[in-house]
């Protein structure tokens, strides 16, 4: 199908557009198959450039027959055209909501967008399992790498290549896959090479009502255990909420069966709940009222500061256990495509300096969201300004950037990267011309052969043009466990998404820069006295009448 | 010294604020001026030092089988959870902490016995380092429009004000007179700021005694005179910084606020910052939110909006702001006044001139506003900050906020204030340590009595 049959009108003129914190301008409004764009023909540049993928939803009312459209975007930004003439104004408005609700995901952008820059590394070949897997091999040989889901059909949402204990062979996974929601038997998430413990991750045991047990999955994760020692699984379920799930053929491990693992309930909230939260927060957020007491109650309602805190206290459990008690965990929830995604990799952000570099944090998006199978596509359909009615939509990817970022402010020299590299993935995530995050697993992606057909996020990301405004210039390398605190002072609203279209940032931005600067001056200036330093010692050894006491 | 039960307990557990399993022993001095621990963990010399004068409440608790707990709350919101082993030992150690830090007089105050190494020349410059006239200089003053006015050199037309006041060059001592008797404690209207750019000013005063129908023609004159005073605005604004009801209910006893019938050419506002009592509760419990171990989310949003104290500070900014705007932005000269024109007032006039003007975002320009709005034009230092022993109901933590609404906005400008937080905090614990003699006393007579009596250390020179 076409998109043209989708535009009704595909150009007007005089069309004013008022964007947050920049003046107001007017000028020819263009609708293509994929963006809208203004552009009031001044300076060569477009000042609107809109992925419809972007719009959540749309609003219009009319003062006389001069029509209001009010765009609001899935990054939480909101626009306004004016547009004179009704009928125009319909049908952009009905062209526009036609285009932003495209379904099949072949009309998405990635597939058309041909990049003006060239592809140095190709981002869809920086993080594959394969190479993930010879950094683990270097560490310890206790684990191996299996095919057994090469064509995904023992596990729909698995990768084709799952690092499993070296002594289990795919019979016995095929086994386990069969006692896991959605397949998702038990696979390696994280090795701490400090003292070898590692953190697993799976989808809910099969248990049901009738207590089926399955000696292969028993055997798999002792497997992980040292001699002697106990191991922890976390459930990401409230236990009342984990006993229901028996009825529906799920549950969790039972004592009797898995005697060596001490099993603990950390409640994180899920699905339309983590929805509703955003929603309420956005709304809380662009309140005008100007009240304190309105905010804080406004807030306090939204409970996203309390998911928050939710989900960053069990990942700091699971990082004590591992690191502190020195045990081995498994993380689960229901699905094992959410909550536990949230916590195994906060706990990597803790635990491992790697993680927090720039290629580290790109290696473990990949490994722990994309390949791990979080249904992105199916999450982030939708943002908080949606009129549709909600189906599979949440916020667990923006949930775990905000812990990220609630890290990143407590330990400001510990990241290499900056706040504004979080704030793009936010992005991107919801809406993007590269294909990273189409699709809900890596089954889905090979599918829809994206790494042929579309462009990789990395790809534009590594380039040094952009890297340089993502780099934290306070980073100081070092090979430190970091604890946040997660009492409800330390943590903060994430202004850089929630306040970034109500507030202007300007002076705050002005405080960066001169930090940047203060810090390369400084480096600049060390350089310096290093030289001077040389150029002394030299002198000292050519003429000894020189040497200061 | 004779307050000191006892000098010294050994084997005092200090405990952890965050977990209260982790603990520190060591032995506990009283000095004249100091509570000090000393860790006797081997190898480790770790001191803990807190003035008496910055202790706010001492507590003994029940005890428990490890011992007698003491817990001392201090002004600067640091607390400190000591057990003393011997029942006896921490009663008088409780009697004693108590004693110390409630002194009856003022000549018990540690600004009295500070003596750090400056000589007496160097000593009396600092005192003249902050020196307001030099501000008025600055802003453009004496002119034509604003003069000095000697009429309260001696304190005689207001005990409460400074020595040194601008009025309007129509302004006559009559007239000034006049309106200092139909003002509390004789509060009549003075200059806090004055803008060169565009003449508009800010001033001060105190609640008006109209009750419910009186006047006074000199106050209606004092005001015009403001008015006059900047020629291109035909209005002015007078700003009431408390709630309407406050303000109404004064009137019963004598008081109120200024009719816009009687005046000519004033806009009149309220603009609803509660009063010192209000504060003083809100921030109490705050600090009980604050105190609160391991709260929910959802505890601690909801006692931080149900303790009011952000609302309190945001009232504060955006009287401020109005204030501001009138000025910058329409050139209208404001009177500011509150019930005495010493605590909202204050702090209401310093907002808005760290606003309008870039020179109080500096680390001396700073110290020279809280010189002007608050040392000089009388805000209850000793009162407000429980220097010596008084009524418990004057306690307000009035600078706190003033110093919390310029943290405020050093969060949303960090590039517009020469300063830093530690500036702030600096200032907050001197404020109520009484190292330095700067906030002793209750206004500049009090204070120039006290200086006359003993010799005292000047503050911000020596932090400089």
């Amino acid at each position: 199908m076409e998109f043209a049959e989708l535009i009704k009108t595909p150009r007007v003129d005089g069309v004013v557009l008022h964007r947050p914190f920049m003046p107001t301008v007017e000028g020819t409004l263009c609708l293509t198959g994929h963006h809208l764009i203004l552009s009031s023909r001044q300076d060569n540049t477009e000042e609107l450039w809109l992925l419809h993928s972007n719009i959540d939803s749309i609003e219009k009312r009319f003062v006389g027959s001069l029509g209001h459209i009010t765009v609001k975007c899935k990054d939480l930004r909101m626009i306004q055209l004016e547009i004179t003439g009704m009928e125009e104004c319909l049908n952009i408005a009905s062209s526009i909501e036609a285009l932003s609700t495209l379904d099949l995901v072949s009309l998405m952008y990635p597939f058309f967008y041909r990049p003006m820059f060239e592809v140095i590394e190709d981002g869809w070949n920086s993080f594959l399992p394969q190479n993930a897997f010879k950094d683990l091999e270097s560490m310890t040989d206790e684990w191996r790498l299996s095919e057994v889901n090469k064509d995904f059909s023992l596990c729909p949402s698995y990768p084709p290549l799952v690092a499993v204990p070296k002594d289990f062979d795919d019979e016995t996974l095929k086994k386990v896959a069969t006692f896991r929601h959605g397949g998702r038997f038990p696979v390696l998430s994280y090795y701490h090479k400090k003292n070898g413990m590692v953190m697993m991750r799976a989808g809910q045991p099969l248990t049901g009502t009738n207590g089926r047990r399955c000696k292969e999955d028993e055997k798999l994760i002792n497997a992980t255990l040292r001699p002697g020692k106990r191991g922890y699984i976390i459930d990401t379920r409230a236990i009342n909420v984990a006993q229901q799930a028996k009825a529906r053929g799920g549950g969790f491990e039972l004592e009797a069966n898995y005697p060596q693992w001490r099993r603990i309930h950390k409640a994180i909230e899920r699905y339309n709940v983590l929805q509703e939260s955003l929603i309420k927060l956005v709304e809380a957020c662009n309140d005008q009222s100007h009240s304190m007491d309105r905010w804080l109650s406004k807030l306090e309602a939204s409970n996203w500061q309390t998911n928050v805190k939710e989900i960053l206290t069990t990942a700091c459990l699971a990082a004590q256990c591992i690191d502190r008690e020195g045990a081995s965990v498994l993380v689960h929830g229901t699905e094992g495509t959410d909550s536990t995604l949230q916590v195994t990799s906060l706990a990597q952000i803790i635990l491992d300096p790697g993680c927090r570099t720039v290629k580290g944090f790109q290696s473990l998006v990949e490994r722990e969201w994309l390949q791990a199978g979080h249904p992105f596509q199916q999450r982030c359909a939708q943002s908080a300004f949606s009129n549709s009615k909600p189906r599979h939509e949440a916020p667990v990817f923006l949930l775990f950037l905000d812990c990220v970022w609630q890290i990143l402010r407590q330990f400001p020299c510990s990241f290499e990267f900056n706040e504004s590299f979080l704030v793009l993935l936010f992005e991107h995530a919801y809406a993007s011309q590269f294909g990273t995050f189409l699709g809900n697993s890596a089954a889905e992606r090979a599918r829809l052969c994206l790494p042929e057909k579309t462009v990789s996020l990395w790809s534009w990301v590594n380039r040094p043009q952009e890297l340089e405004r993502l780099t934290n210039p306070l980073y100081e390398p070092n090979s430190l466990v970091i604890w946040p605190s997660v009492a409800p002072q330390s943590l903060l609203l994430w202004e850089g998404v929630f306040l970034r279209w109500n507030r202007s940032s300007k002076c705050l931005d002005e405080a960066y820069e001169e930090m940047v600067h203060i810090i390369e001056y400084n480096k600049e200036l060390q350089t310096k006295v290093n030289s001077l330093r040389r150029q002394l010692a030299q002198l000292e050894t050519e003429d000894p009448l020189l040497h200061t006491p | 010294m004779e307050h000191i039960r006892l000098p010294k307990v050994e084997n005092v557990k200090l405990l952890d604020r965050i977990s209260h399993r982790r603990r520190r022993v060591g032995t506990l001095y009283l000095t004249a001026t100091h509570t000090i621990f000393v860790e006797s963990e081997a190898g480790v010399r770790n001191e803990t030092w807190v003035l008496h004068s910055l202790v706010c409440s001492v507590d003994k608790l029940a005890a428990t089988s490890s011992g007698c707990p003491l817990l001392i709350h201090c002004k600067n919101f640091q607390v400190l959870h000591f057990i003393i082993s011997k029942e006896q030992e921490c009663h008088d150690i409780h009697l004693s902490l108590q004693r110390l830090s409630q002194p009856e007089r003022y000549d018990e105050l540690y600004c009295f016995s500070y003596k750090p190494n400056v000589d007496e020349n160097e000593r009396r410059q600092e005192w003249d380092f902050l020196d307001l006239k030099a501000d008025y200089s600055r802003m453009g003053l004496p002119s034509s429009l604003w003069k000095l006015s000697p009429v309260n050199q001696h304190y005689k037309v207001s005990d409460t004000y400074p020595a040194d006041l601008f009025v309007p060059e129509s302004a006559t001592p009559p007239v000034i007179v006049g309106s200092s008797k139909f003002r509390s404690r004789g509060r009549f209207p003075a200059l806090s700021y004055y803008c060169k750019d565009n003449h508009a000013a800010i001033c001060r005063s105190s609640q008006p005694l109209s009750g419910f129908s009186a006047r006074c023609l000199e106050d209606e004159q004092m005001l015009e005179a403001i008015l006059r005073s900047n020629p291109c605005s035909d209005f002015m604004y007078v700003v009431d910084t408390r709630p309407k009801l406050n303000a109404i209910a004064n009137r019963a006893a004598g008081k109120g606020y200024e009719n816009e019938d009687n005046y000519y050419n004033i806009k009149f506002q309220f603009v609803g910052i509660e009063n010192i009592h209000v504060m003083r509760n809100s921030q109490q419990k705050m600090l009980e939110v604050c105190e609160l171990r391991s709260p929910s989310m959802s505890d601690f949003l909801e006692g931080l909006e149900s303790s009011g104290w952000l609302k309190h500070i945001k009232a504060v900014l955006d009287a401020g702001i109005f204030i501001a705007k009138a000025v910058a932005e329409e050139g209208v000269s404001v009177l500011v006044h509150c019930s005495d024109g010493w605590d909202r007032t204050s702090q209401v006039c310093s907002v808005a001139c760290v606003l309008l003007d870039p020179y109080y975002r500096t680390l001396r320009g700073f110290m020279v506003l809280i010189e002007k709005d608050w040392v000089s034009f009388g805000h209850k230092f000793s009162h407000r900050c429980k220097h010596v022993v008084g009524d418990p109901k004057e306690v307000s933590p009035i600078i706190d906020q003033l110093l919390e609404c310029v943290w405020q906005l050093m969060e949303q400008f960090p590039c517009a204030f020469e300063f830093n937080e530690r500036f702030l905090i600096t200032i907050h614990n001197h404020v109520y340590s009484c190292q330095f003699g700067n906030f002793i006393g209750n206004n500049q007579r009090e204070r120039i009595e006290l200086r006359q009596k003993v010799n005292q250390t000047q503050f911000q020179k020596d932090d400089f």
